[in-house]
Parts: structure tokens; C-alpha cells; sequence
């Protein structure tokens, strides 16, 4: 079984996102990079197929030289190998990235490509159904469950007030959301193996035509409140206030 | 916002751990009307304090920064919150087995409980540790670690409950207002408070909040990365936040620290990451809080190989995790130490930055005595913030110092150990000859001072038998034979110093005398032309300075300090200036340059060169006047800090070059040389038991202590003289005393020579303390080459303060023996002044 993760570096953001003056880029200058939440879980769900399976996991992203900083985190955590489509930096279309990863593994054997649902930056939602077409594979979004066995996947995705199940034959392009499984911390080993891994690097060029970036909007968030309620022992009656103030008792 | 306060009595700006110790220790002084600020949200505001690995290892080499530690631990036992875990130091290096041997001294000085162990007596404690990787540890069973969190919340609770303090979070403040030199309000974005003290403790951010009101506070936020590494399973069964002594991995420079189930592992190997305040993000723009920025991983790598080397059961375990991994932000200073007291520039507004989480309570406690009383209970020479001179207080000097000693933070520091960045800041007219003649230099308060000139290497075959080898590299570094061949040479003929780095203050006006008597222990009112040497002391009879005051002029005194003084001493000197403008004060320090000639030749050499008379009777010691050296006006000044017939030659800057020629010529017939601060510092002055501010002269002894006492006590009043009068009423507590070596000789075969800061023991081998807890140390140690002893300083309660009596030195983990030479201030070499007064 060896499976394709693909995966986008993004900015670990702060309590409050800031975009830049022409609303094109978020400012990124305090802030570290990480991989999209969805991604995380991919990555971790791969490493389970591969650990009841056998295979290998590979692990894909599209982005500037540093985006091999997500790409050892994955191969921290335990994946076996990664490939960086390097870009100059700017942000690629998903009609560009698709493109790009379909060449790039076109003569290769996966039998699962594993995407997140949309990544955390851009949300596009349309890299994993893209790739999946230019692939001629089965594609299903937005996959919460996943057990793979025997040439078979079997998946299910929340609906309204329902869940979906599907069967699907590999190979097949699936993918997840956040809450399909909690994924690894890298272990220290893990970390130090990832150091020495080779990364394959390939430079694409980008097409034209796809969807255009006009600007980015941050949506409205929801306020949070932190209040400390008491220490210890004195601390009791004024949690029991609070929880019969929101109806808990 | 009806209740914010509109007016108090101090302002603190910062609710990290200093910032509330602080608020706690006003109150219980007596303080009102305190108000607490802080622009983040509490009981976390974001600062440093909030992601601090908090642990605390009480023993440093600094006597000031143990004791602040000491009296934090102390604090934190009290409020509930310290956890002794013990702590082990480990060595991978024979190297480093020498400096945990050094720990083990200052231990020993500072009466703290410590052992050197065997890596299996290391792994006894520490299951986990890979012992063939290490040569041993160094273990303080008193260590441990603290909620620093919670220890600010109860501060403040019980400053709320004295009904002294207001606290303010999720305020940020938006300006200082000063009027006529003083602070006078600050303006915050829920309001402006008029308050009469502004006491900043605000980390990171301090220096930012300091230029609001036109002050320096110069630190640099810098990164130290921390990882933690978890769940382990070996920690399963552990109960409360930590069970396992916390290991410093000293010569990699990292520590690991079990914290529950999870191992924190900390860093200060990478190589140095500096911010400036003003890119520090705002707590919205922040990942997780402002000063937990994002990780850099390549930074740590090499750390991660180092730490699974020494714990590979713990950290090699694959199912456990890197949870959590920042770049901490933590304040650094040019010296290290902290940053406090009243800034330079701005009257009220204090400073108490630069502090760790191991300081914290004690720093709290030493700013709110220092406001309350004028002075600390703790001597905080190395911590006060007017030590730095403008110069210092520059982005560039604290950047390329902390630079540099970053990597110290778990370094291996020589006493004498230079600094490599930033030099040539300030030099004398000299530099160049000295250049030429090899000089050797070391830095003070930026001044490029000789230490020896490698020219003088010749004499080592006149008087290389009167000067001991120094066999050990340590003993050796930073130091060079061709010092005490100088002094010799100097004893025997002359020699010149250069001085130029002196910090000189020039006082005059109408309400001058009136001013210094004030100032000074020591009757001022002297003729013209005389000068007199004098302590300065604390309101509480404690040492704040010693100086040489010249009068030279009815109405002017001139007053010569030292250049690792001069900041200090003139905030002291400033701040107590008359309102009514009477006195005007003047800083000299770069308008003048100095030559220190001295020897028995140093006369003729002196009349060679001047038609004025320098014999004994038209100039006798201790006495000023202008004389012409070659055509140039030079304050002659009879006085000698070596115990020499000689002169202080005090010439305007643009004559010092022609002065040092003249001298250097008119010297070649008396076989004169060059003499560095090696001689002057050390080995001249404690032959004659010169005192030296900062290392015996501290606020914790008084004038009859170091034995500067006078027979009579002038009747003007003085800071200090209260205390000074009680003092003088009883008997010494302890007396500082000169000792000499016995023998030198380790166990090893090597003969070793103890660099200061080491306990004095009894002749059962326990270290000596006096009936105010303090302990018996070496204060200055110097070779001796006129006397052939080995010299060592050290406060001696009774009944050891007697001459013959038998002690030992502890130096490295071995006992030296020594007698006690002196009691008091008499000199061993010339006991009676003869030379000077020749």
C-alpha cells in the first residue's frame, strides 16, 4: 500500500489574523508556518494504513524552499519520503498546484492520495478532486472515517443529520477533515531520522487560467473570554455559579 | 472605567514575577496607593515570567546574584510554591570537572549545601542518565522549581489585602510624563495617573516603555528555545510537577527538567537570537503569547542529538512526543546582571528589568528597601543600572555583547575573562605607545587598559626567581608573569602607569564645602592643595564608594574614582546635588588623562624634567599642585594606590601623548618601564592592603569593618552618620584582615593559586561565618612579589581576627593553609609608609 500525502505550509496564526495593506498576503512576520489542520490528520491517517498494511507513505507539498520545514515534520512523525514542488514563493491557483502534483506523480503507483479537505489558508477546496481527475481515480471529500483494506475503502462523511458511507476501489484520491483522528506529536528519534532523509525537489512551472486570487477577508471571529474563577478549594462556589449559569446543573 | 485610578503614589508597569514582588514588598514596607499595570491579561500578561522553565539552581560565582537567589527561594518556600527537586550540573569534559570543583568553592562561600558526584552516584539520583558519557555532577539538593504564576497572584493578593495596591490589567500604556527632570504621570489607554514613582518591570518590553520618558534601559530581548518531550512512561508513576532532580547538561549548554510527565529540554547553545522590543508582537498578533514566539527547528537540531545522548531511554522512547516548542523570549544585558535602581536619566522612574525567575522575589524585595530606606540590605553593585555609561547604554554595545555572551550562559567564565566585541571604545593618548611596547590589554567601563606589556618580558631574567610560576593553565589565564617582574621593577627603580581611565568629577561654587562634608565620612575642610581619601557611605553605614577629593580651589574640590565605579558614583554624586544650584558639578573624566609615576627614582626622574621643586618638604604627600613638565601644566598629585614615592601626573587630554614621551625619555637613564593595571590593581595595592570597591568595599561592612575608621569624627553631618557613630560605639563584627599562603601545593603535585571568592575555613575545616550570617571569603587575592607571599583579603570574625592565627583556603575542592598577617588596614609591605612619605 503506498500512499501520497499532499500537504500546504501555512502560517500558525495568532489570536487575530493581519493581512497586508492590498489584502493579498497575510502578514506572516511573528508568526511560524505549519501544515493545514485537515493535512495533519492525513498525514497521521496514512501513517495508520501504513502501520496495519505495510507500504510506504510519501508525503507531497507545493511551496517555497522553506515548505521542506513541513515536509521533515511529516517525516517526524514517520513518513518515509517527500517531495517539494518548489515555487518562487508566490501563491499557485489550484488549477496550477493540481496540475503540478498530477505531473509530478504521473509515473508513479499509489494506491491512495490523501489530501485535507481545503487547506487553512486559502480554503479552495478543489486541489484533491483536480488531481484525482487528472489521475482518473475516484475522488470523496470530506472523509471523516477511513478504513482500507484488501483494494477497498471504506469512508464515511458527515451529511446533514446523517452520515454517509461509501465503498470505494483503490486507487482513489480521498479527502479528510479535522477529527478523523489525532494526530502524532514527532517523537525525538523521529525528528532527528527526519534530519538526515533526503527530500526530492522538482520545479515546476506554473499554468495560467485558473482561479484569480482578488483578495483575502478575514472572517469575523468569535470573541473569547478568559476568566479566572479562584484557586483550589475557594474556587468551588463561584464554578457552581457558572455552571448552573449555563445550565450544566 | 469610574474606579481606574487617577492619582497614586508609585506606578509599577509589568505583572511578571518582579512586578508583583515588588507591589508585595512596597506594601509591607508601608507603601500606598500602589498601582499595578500591565497591558495583557492576568494572571498571565505574556511576559517572559509566563513561559519561564522555573527552575532555580542557587549557586552562581557572583556573591550578589547568590544571595538575590537565596532570599527568592526563601520567599517561594513561604509562599508555598517551591518544589525542591535537587539539581545536578554534569560534566562531560575534565574541563568542566574543574569549574563543578569551582561551583564547589563558591558553594562553600556562599553556605550552600552541595557535592561533587560520581556519574554512578549522578545516575543514583537520575535513572534515566547515560553515565559513560559523564565525568560526574555537581549536586545542590537545594534546588528546585517554583509556580511563578502563583507566586505573583498571592504577591498581589496580599498588597490587595494591605489595601495598598490597584491592579490594572489589559492596560497598556501609551506614554511617560516627565516635568522638570522628574517622572510625573503616565498615560495609559484607560486613563492618566499623576503618580510620584514609575517603577518599570516589564521584561522585554522595558526599554521601549524607558524611551517614553527619555531613559535608557539597556536590554535585549533574546530567544532561548525550550522543547517538551512527552508523555513518558517512566514518569507514569511520579506524583506532583517534578520528582527527579532537573540535570544542566552543562557542556552543552542545555538542561532537562522532568515537568510531570513530560522531560522540558532548554537550550542556550543556538547561536544567539536578539530582538528589539519595538518588534516584539502585539499580544492579538501572537501565536501563543508574545514572547513565545514560533520554534526554529534548525536552531535545535544539534541539541536534540546532544540530549538523546545523555537521556536515550527517556528521549529516545518513539511513542513519546515534542508537544510543545518555542523560541522563549528572555531580556539579556551587556554584563548579564540585572538592570535596577533609578534610571540615569530621569528622577523616580526606576528600573527592574533583566531579572529571572530565580531573582524575582529577591529583586522585589531589594527595589522596595532601596526606595524605602536609600539602600538595599543586599549590595547591589553589579545589578545597579547607572554601572553602564552612555556608550554602554548603546543598541550596538548591548547587542554585540550579548552576542558574545550568550553562549556564556552555561560557559565556562575565567574571573579575568575579557570581552572580545566591542572594544576600543575608550583610549588614552597613550594607546599607541602602549600598542608599540605590547601592551595586554583589558577593558574597564569601556577603557582599554594595559595589563602587562609583553616589552617587559627582559625583566623576568633579572627577578624571574622571586616570582612563582603559575603551573595550572587556570590559575595562569588571563595573567602572565611579566606582572609581578613589573612590580619588582617598579619597587627597585620606576615605573609609569597609565591612570587615564580615572572618572573625574570637578565640584565647585559657593555651597560646596557644605556639599562634599555632606557627601563624604572624612573632614573635608582641609587647605587647598591637600586632599583626603574617603569612604562614602550608604544612610545605613554601609559602603556606597571610596575616593580620592583633592581641594584645589576654596571653593573646588576635585574628586578622582575609579572607572568601574564612575557610573555609579556619579548618579550618587548627582542626585545629591543642592536644589538652589549652589554647586555645580562638572564631569572631567574625558578632558583629563593621567600618568602614574612611581618609584624610588621617581623624584629624580620628576626634577629632571620640572623647575618647580617636588622635593619632600616643598611637596609632601598626599598634597596637589600645578607643576610644568616640559613646558605643560600638570596637576602633580603626591599619592600612591601602590605604595610608592611617586606622583599622579593629571594633564589635559591633547598633552597626554607629549607627556608619557617626556617622561619615557627623561625614564631611559633610571631603567624606567611601563607598569600595567596587573601591578596597580592587584599586586601593588595588596601589598599595601588597599581596598577595592566592589570587592571588599561593599554596603554590607562598614568603615570600622574594613578598618578605614578615623580617631576623630568630623562634626558636619554626613549620609550615613548615624550609623556610622553606632558602628564606631561597638566592636567590629568582622574585620577585614590580609592573609598569606602557607602552601601552595594540591594534592596533585601542582602548586595552585586561589583567584578570589573563596571560603576561608577553621582549622576543623568549616567556613567561617560572622554573628550577621556572613561568611569569611577572599575578597582580593594577589600576589605579593616585594613581601615573596601569596596575599589573600578576608573579613575574619572573632576569634580569628588575630595575627598568627592558622586557617585554611578551600580552593577546587582542596584546603589550603594560611595565616592570618594583618589585622586591619596596616600594610604588609612598608607597614609604616616610609617609601610614599620619602
Amino acid at each position: 500500500m503506498n500512499i501520497l500525502v499532499c500537504i500546504k505550509r501555512v502560517p500558525a496564526p495568532g489570536r487575530s489574523i493581519i493581512l497586508s495593506e492590498d489584502k493579498q498576503e497575510i502578514i506572516t512576520r511573528n508568526l511560524g508556518f505549519t501544515i493545514s489542520p485537515h493535512e495533519e490528520c492525513a498525514i497521521e491517517e496514512a501513517l495508520r494504513i501504513k502501520e496495519k498494511n505495510g507500504g510506504s507513505v510519501t508525503v507531497l507539498t507545493l511551496g517555497p524552499d522553506t515548505a521542506v520545514e513541513q515536509l521533515r515534520q511529516a517525516m517526524a512523525q514517520g513518513v518515509d519520503e517527500a517531495i517539494l514542488l518548489q515555487t518562487d514563493g508566490k501563491e499557485w491557483d489550484p488549477m496550477a498546484t493540481s496540475k503540478a502534483i498530477a505531473d509530478a506523480i504521473a509515473d508513479k503507483d499509489f494506491d491512495l492520495l490523501l489530501f485535507g479537505n481545503e487547506s487553512a489558508d486559502s480554503g479552495g477546496y478543489q486541489v484533491g478532486s483536480r488531481v484525482a481527475f487528472a489521475k482518473d481515480f475516484p475522488f470523496l471529500s470530506g472523509v471523516k472515517s477511513l478504513h482500507v483494506a484488501e483494494g477497498k475503502a471504506i469512508a464515511s462523511r458527515e451529511a446533514l443529520h446523517a452520515r454517509e458511507i461509501y465503498e470505494i476501489d483503490l486507487p482513489a484520491a480521498i479527502s479528510v477533515k479535522e477529527g478523523i483522528n489525532l494526530p502524532r506529536y514527532p517523537s525525538l528519534p523521529g525528528r532527528m531520522r527526519a534530519r538526515r532523509k533526503e527530500i526530492t525537489i522538482l520545479k515546476p512551472a506554473p499554468i495560467s487560467g485558473g482561479p484569480e486570487k482578488l483578495q483575502l477577508r478575514v472572517p469575523q471571529g468569535e470573541e473569547n473570554q478568559v476568566e479566572v474563577l479562584g484557586y483550589g478549594v475557594e474556587a468551588v462556589p463561584r464554578v457552581m455559579e457558572v455552571l448552573q449559569e449555563l445550565n450544566f446543573c | 472605567m469610574n474606579d481606574f485610578p487617577k492619582k497614586a503614589k508609585v506606578v509599577i508597569i509589568g505583572a511578571g514575577i518582579v512586578g508583583n514582588c515588588i507591589s508585595y514588598h512596597l506594601a509591607k514596607l508601608g507603601w500606598k496607593d500602589i498601582v499595578l499595570l500591565d497591558k495583557g491579561p492576568l494572571p498571565n500578561p505574556g511576559g517572559s515570567t509566563g513561559h519561564a522553565s522555573n527552575f532555580i539552581f542557587p549557586v552562581d560565582h557572583a556573591k550578589e546574584m547568590t544571595y538575590l537567589t537565596l532570599d527568592s527561594m526563601k520567599q517561594y518556600k513561604e509562599l508555598g510554591v517551591f518544589t525542591e527537586s535537587g539539581g545536578i550540573e554534569v560534566a562531560r569534559t575534565e574541563e568542566r570537572m574543574e569549574e563543578l570543583r569551582r561551583r564547589m568553592t563558591s558553594a562553600k562561600s556562599w553556605g550552600i549545601p552541595a557535592q561533587l558526584l560520581s556519574p554512578s552516584e549522578v545516575k543514583d539520583l537520575v535513572p534515566y542518565i547515560n553515565k559513560d558519557i559523564i565525568l560526574g555532577g555537581f549536586y545542590t539538593p537545594s534546588a528546585g522549581v517554583v509556580d511563578s504564576l502563583r507566586a505573583g497572584t498571592l504577591m498581589r493578593e496580599y498588597a490587595m489585602n494591605l489595601e495598598a495596591l490597584t491592579i490594572a490589567a489589559n492596560t497598556q500604556v501609551l506614554d511617560l510624563d516627565v516635568k522638570d527632570g522628574s517622572i510625573r504621570a503616565v498615560e495609559t489607554s484607560k486613563g492618566s495617573i499623576e503618580t510620584e514613582y514609575v517603577i518599570i518591570a516589564c521584561g522585554v518590553w522595558s526599554p521601549r516603555i524607558a524611551k517614553m520618558a527619555g531613559a535608557t534601559i539597556p536590554l535585549t530581548p533574546a530567544v532561548h528555545q525550550m522543547i517538551t518531550v512527552g508523555p513518558l512512561e517512566q514518569f507514569e508513576s511520579t506524583t506532583g510537577e517534578i520528582e527527579y532532580p532537573i540535570v544542566r547538561d552543562m557542556d552543552t549548554f542545555c538542561y532537562e527538567r522532568q515537568h510531570g510527565s513530560d522531560m522540558e529540554v532548554g537550550s542556550y547553545a543556538h547561536r544567539p537570537i536578539l530582538m528589539r522590543p519595538d518588534d516584539i508582537p502585539s499580544i492579538e498578533e501572537s501565536p501563543l503569547s508574545p514572547t513565545e514566539l514560533p520554534f526554529t527547528e534548525e536552531d535545535f537540531d544539534p541539541q536534540l542529538e546532544q540530549a538523546l545522548a545523555l537521556m536515550p531511554e527517556i528521549l529516545g522512547d518513539e511513542r513519546a512526543g515534542i508537544r510543545y516548542a518555542i523560541n522563549g523570549l528572555l531580556s539579556l544585558t551587556a554584563d548579564g546582571y540585572p538592570l535596577l535602581g533609578e534610571t540615569i536619566e530621569v528622577k523616580n522612574l526606576w528600573s527592574a528589568a533583566a531579572v529571572w525567575i530565580k531573582e524575582g522575589p529577591g529583586v522585589g524585595r531589594l527595589i522596595a528597601e532601596w526606595m524605602t530606606h536609600g539602600v538595599p540590605e543586599i549590595d547591589p553593585h553589579l545589578s545597579d543600572i547607572s554601572r553602564f555609561y552612555d556608550y554602554a547604554r548603546s543598541n550596538t554595545h548591548v547587542k554585540a555583547r550579548t552576542s558574545e555572551g550568550y553562549n556564556k550562559t552555561y560557559g565556562i567564565v575565567h574571573p579575568r575573562e575579557q570581552w572580545a566585541s566591542n572594544r576600543n571604545i575608550r583610549v588614552s593618548p597613550f594607546y599607541m605607545r602602549e600598542k608599540e611596547l605590547g601592551a595586554v590589554f583589558f577593558e574597564t567601563a569601556g577603557w582599554e587598559r594595559p595589563q602587562w606589556y609583553e616589552s617587559n618580558k627582559y625583566l623576568l631574567a633579572e627577578f624571574g626567581d622571586r616570582i612563582n610560576n603559575r603551573e595550572h593553565e587556570w590559575d595562569a589565564r588571563w595573567w602572565s608573569p611579566i606582572i609581578n617582574a613589573e612590580h619588582l621593577a617598579m619597587r627597585e627603580r620606576v615605573a609609569m602607569v597609565d591612570l587615564s581611565a580615572f572618572t573625574i568629577f570637578d565640584v565647585s561654587g559657593p555651597g560646596v564645602l557644605d556639599y562634599i562634608q555632606y557627601m563624604t565620612v572624612n573632614q573635608m575642610n582641609v587647605k587647598v592643595g591637600r586632599s583626603v581619601y574617603t569612604p562614602l557611605l550608604y544612610p545605613n553605614g554601609g559602603f556606597k564608594a571610596d575616593l580620592t577629593i583633592m581641594r584645589i580651589g576654596e571653593a573646588h574640590f576635585r574628586i578622582v574614582t575609579g572607572a568601574g565605579d564612575g557610573g555609579r558614583d556619579k548618579k550618587w554624586f548627582t542626585m545629591h546635588l543642592p536644589q538652589d544650584g549652589s554647586v555645580q558639578f562638572v564631569d572631567r573624566t574625558s578632558a583629563i588623562c593621567t600618568i602614574g609615576l612611581w618609584g624610588p627614582q621617581a623624584r629624580h626622574l620628576l626634577q629632571s624634567l620640572t623647575e618647580d621643586d617636588v622635593s619632600n618638604d616643598a611637596f609632601p604627600y598626599g598634597t596637589t599642585q600645578i607643576i610644568r613638565i616640559g613646558g605643560l601644566p600638570v596637576r602633580a598629585f603626591r599619592i600612591s594606590y601602590v605604595g610608592e614615592l611617586g606622583w599622579e601626573l593629571y594633564v589635559a587630554m591633547e598633552h597626554g601623548l607629549k607627556l608619557w614621551d617626556t617622561l619615557w625619555e627623561a625614564g631611559k637613564p633610571f631603567q624606567i618601564i611601563p607598569a600595567g593595571i596587573g601591578v596597580y590593581g592587584n599586586t601593588g595595592r595588596i601589598e599595601k592592603g588597599y581596598r577595592l570597591m566592589g570587592s571588599e568595599l561593599e554596603s554590607e561592612y562598614n568603615p570600622i569593618e574594613v578598618g578605614l575608621a578615623r580617631p576623630k569624627v568630623k562634626r558636619a553631618n554626613f549620609i550615613g552618620k548615624a550609623a556610622y557613630l553606632k558602628a564606631r560605639s561597638e566592636d567590629p563584627i568582622a574585620t577585614l584582615c590580609t592573609l598569606s599562603v602557607d602552601d601552595h601545593s594540591s594534592a596533585s603535585g601542582i602548586d595552585r593559586f586561589m583567584q578570589g571568592n573563596e571560603p576561608i575555613l577553621n582549622i576543623a575545616g568549616e567556613v567561617i561565618v560572622d554573628a550577621h550570617n556572613r561568611p569569611s571569603y577572599v575578597t582580593s587575592a594577589g600576589a605579593g612579589p616585594s613581601v615573596g607571599k601569596y596575599l589573600l583579603l578576608a573579613f575574619l570574625p572573632p576569634p580569628y581576627d588575630i595575627v598568627g592565627t592558622k586557617l585554611f583556603v578551600y580552593y577546587m575542592g582542596e584546603q589550603y593553609p594560611v595565616t592570618v598577617e594583618i589585622v586591619g588596614s596596616r600594610p604588609l609591605f612598608d607597614p609604616d609608609n616610609e617609601r610614599m612619605k620619602a
